[in-house]
């Protein structure tokens, strides 16, 4: 998990980092359910690996995805 | 399930501080995210990796060595003494769904960002310095 967070924070391309979170979010759930706590580790799989992934993934596909893409072709536009 | 529990029952130790360990080295790696990236799909991530460390540490903190989860089911109704906390896990699981609305407003102000200014870096927002 820790892997994972470091490899989503260090990686440029942000798709490839938004699915290491949800990479977290499965080791999260399977800590939850070892914690005894079940009804949250269902709520971290449902909400944290579908829904947090999809509204990620629109919105890098309506922004940009590298990391590192200085758009300087747009700036005289301001 | 019981292979899970063994496991976790005979190095309680050792994963007690893992978990303890993992909660505050997400919440560390989700600060340095928000705090130094440039990008800003990049600091919602690292805002929703510091919630994740916020959600495992309050979970971690309700719970007792060899406790059950704080179901209760026939046949057991008397065993409300060796269960775990049902209060952090209430607030987590109420703390999901709001970091879930928090982060798909956000992702929205950057869509917003992006459509108005044409860049998603925020060293190139000008209107975000004063």
């Amino acid at each position: 998990m820790i892997a994972a967070a470091v490899y989503a924070v260090m990686q440029k391309d942000l798709l490839y980092a938004v699915l290491a979170t949800g990479v977290i979010s499965v080791v999260l759930s399977v800590f939850f359910y070892l914690l005894q706590a079940p009804d949250v580790a269902i709520t971290e799989a449902a909400i944290g690996i579908a829904l947090t992934t999809i509204i990620f993934i629109i919105t890098i596909r309506n922004t940009s995805r590298d990391e590192d893409e200085y758009r300087d072709n747009h700036v005289e536009k301001f | 399930m019981n292979e899970f529990q063994e496991i976790f029952i005979k190095y309680k130790d050792l994963i007690t501080l893992a978990v303890y360990g993992s909660a505050i080295m997400l919440i560390v790696i989700g600060l340095y995210a928000a705090l130094v990236k440039k990008h800003l799909v990049k600091i919602v991530i690292g805002l929703s990796i510091m919630e994740a460390g916020v959600n495992l540490l309050f979970v971690a903190v309700g719970y007792i060595q060899n406790g059950t989860a704080p179901i209760f089911s026939p046949g057991n109704e008397n065993s409300a003494a060796k269960m775990v906390d049902p209060v952090p896990q209430a607030l987590v699981l109420t703390a999901i769904v709001i970091g879930f609305a928090v982060t798909a407003l956000a992702l929205s102000l950057v869509i917003r960002l992006y459509k108005h200014h044409h860049t998603a870096n925020i060293d190139q927002i000008k209107s975000l310095k004063w």
